[in-house]
């Protein structure tokens, strides 16, 4: 479904991604893991066309999508919630959903969807007036995917939907993640939390330093000695 | 009283003037964070583009039929013309920036500002032109303050200048562009990650800021009675301290800056005419000094 060939991403001088090649298939939960500043989220972002790429080729469902721009690659289905929930903290609740599905043309289905949205999170019913910015962390992080479900993805990306959550938030976000799986999205998961993310998904890949260092499926990289050493701390 | 009466109404046409250009100020600041310094000139275009269409024989023949009409349609043509100035200004100059440090925008800016006064020297001339009759001179008897009527172009600036902001305020709220737009002000990547068209999205602040700089045009010339290739730059640095005094970037704080900067100037008129000017700057300097970020504005903290 989304295919990363050799990518390249520099920073002025400073080589940030070398040769980044993976892929994730239909209906997978893949998690890109590894430590701060090892290039999950330029990932990322090179993917969603907010940075481009020197080289290399990223391919979603088939089309060449480097070097198009965000909100078309968005339009496509290829949707990120950000690092660092990136809310529109002055628009309240229901206007960040709102923006959401602002690239949706079937406009009469966005009460459905919203609904669907409040069933998954009923806090942010609750706080559907309310600004954005107001809301608690955990809060934040939902209407973050939230707003990212109304637009009804086909390939959600999550970037470090854990940070800076408690451990019981972040057993509930991961448990809406494996919920919005099931419903069909595909999802390229980024955490720095090795365990929880490696615990979901159905394969990884382990970034270090601007490359892939490490590949294989979920349960192998759990036992893997290195990832232990490394990631899991144990 | 009568004379306070008088000054307050003044004060209100000068500030809806002021209000309106506010706007376009702030909206510019408010979504790409810069001070778009050739916006009081565009105001200027808006004038001259009156103007123009009152000459053209179109003009001329619609006049003899429905002159009311004729001329409704000569301030139609500045919005339109302004609006498209806009969209140009910002596609071929300012949306190659979007990426630069912001100096060179403003850089920019001032270099738009004087091509447009350049322009309209070489195209009219560099002496006062006189300001076609928009609104009719007339004394509307049944609104009398002491022994003075107001005119109805008194009432009219204020009227449709409050139902302009009115409108502003629903697009901006309501609709789907308008939310867009806010969301663009508040953080472009998370924007685009929205699927929003972060270029054109901007691209439209400014026509809907030209816009509005159009009908102050109209306001604004249709008072002083003439044009100048200079018209807009006063007026235009007024509304700028407007939009710092009520917050910049923030729209509810455009339009009380622009009042408050208006009625203060038409009281300083009456009283020492001689220090209008002085006294607006003079509050320039006192907000920058005690409340830069405006009075509607939160204090934060800025990188500079």
């Amino acid at each position: 479904m989304l295919n990363v060939s050799n990518l390249n991403v520099f920073y002025d001088a400073i080589h940030a991604l070398k040769d980044v090649s993976f892929r994730v298939e239909q209906g997978e939960i893949v998690t890109l893991i590894g430590a701060n500043g090892a290039g999950k989220t330029s990932t990322l972002h090179t993917i969603s066309g907010l940075i481009r790429a020197k080289a290399g080729e990223i391919h979603f469902m088939d089309q060449p999508i480097h070097g198009m721009e965000a909100h078309k690659i968005m339009q496509m289905g290829l949707v990120q919630v950000p690092e660092g929930r990136r809310i529109f903290s002055q628009m309240t609740v229901l206007e960040n959903l709102d923006m959401g599905a602002y690239a949706r043309k079937d406009r009469a289905n966005l009460p459905e969807e919203m609904d669907r949205v409040f069933q998954s999170f009923p806090r942010l019913k609750e706080r559907r007036k309310q600004l954005a910015g107001t809301l608690s962390g955990g809060e934040q992080q939902m209407l973050a995917m939230g707003r990212a479900m109304m637009s009804r993805p086909k390939l959600l990306m999550l970037d470090e939907p854990s940070m800076g959550l408690s451990p019981i938030l972040v057993q509930e976000i991961f448990s809406i993640i494996r919920e919005v799986s099931k419903q069909g999205v595909t999802i390229l998961l980024v955490e720095q939390n090795a365990r929880m993310a490696l615990s979901i998904a159905d394969r990884a890949y382990v970034m270090e330093t601007g490359s892939i260092v490490l590949e294989g499926s979920a349960k192998e990289l759990l036992g893997n000695e290195e990832v232990k050493k490394a990631y899991l701390g144990s | 009283m009568q004379v306070f009466f008088q000054n307050l109404v003044g004060g209100l046409q000068m500030g809806s003037i002021y209000a309106l250009i506010a706007l376009g100020y702030t909206m510019v600041y408010g979504i790409v964070k810069l001070i778009n310094f050739a916006h009081g000139d565009i105001m200027m275009v808006g004038g001259y583009a009156v103007y123009w269409f009152t000459t053209t024989a179109l003009y001329e023949q619609m006049a003899v039929v429905n002159p009311a009409l004729a001329i409704v349609l000569s301030v139609v043509f500045s919005i339109v013309f302004c609006m498209l100035l806009g969209v140009l200004m910002d596609k071929i100059a300012y949306t190659p920036l979007r990426n630069a440090p912001r100096i060179s925008a403003l850089i920019t800016a001032i270099g738009i500002s004087m091509a447009l006064q350049i322009s309209a020297q070489l195209i009219f001339g560099s002496s006062q032109l006189p300001f076609p009759q928009v609104i009719p001179k007339i004394k509307l008897e049944a609104l009398t303050i002491g022994r003075k009527p107001m005119f109805l172009q008194e009432v009219l600036t204020f009227v449709i200048s409050i139902a302009l902001m009115i409108l502003l305020q629903l697009f901006v709220k309501k609709t789907r562009a308008g939310k867009a737009m806010r969301a663009v002000s508040e953080d472009h990547a998370a924007a685009r990650l929205m699927g929003i068209n972060v270029n054109n999205t901007i691209t439209m602040t400014f026509a809907i800021g030209c816009a509005l700089a159009a009908v102050g045009a109209v306001f604004y010339a249709q008072k002083v009675i003439y044009i100048k290739p200079l018209l807009g730059s006063m007026p235009g640095l007024k509304a700028f301290v407007a939009a710092v005094l009520g917050g910049i970037g923030i729209i509810p704080g455009a339009v009380l800056g622009g009042f408050i900067i208006g009625i203060a100037e038409t009281f300083m008129k009456y009283y020492a005419s001689d220090y209008v000017d002085a006294l607006v700057f003079g509050i320039l300097i006192l907000v920058l000094l005690f409340k830069p970020s405006g009075l509607l504005g939160k204090n934060t903290r800025e990188k500079v």
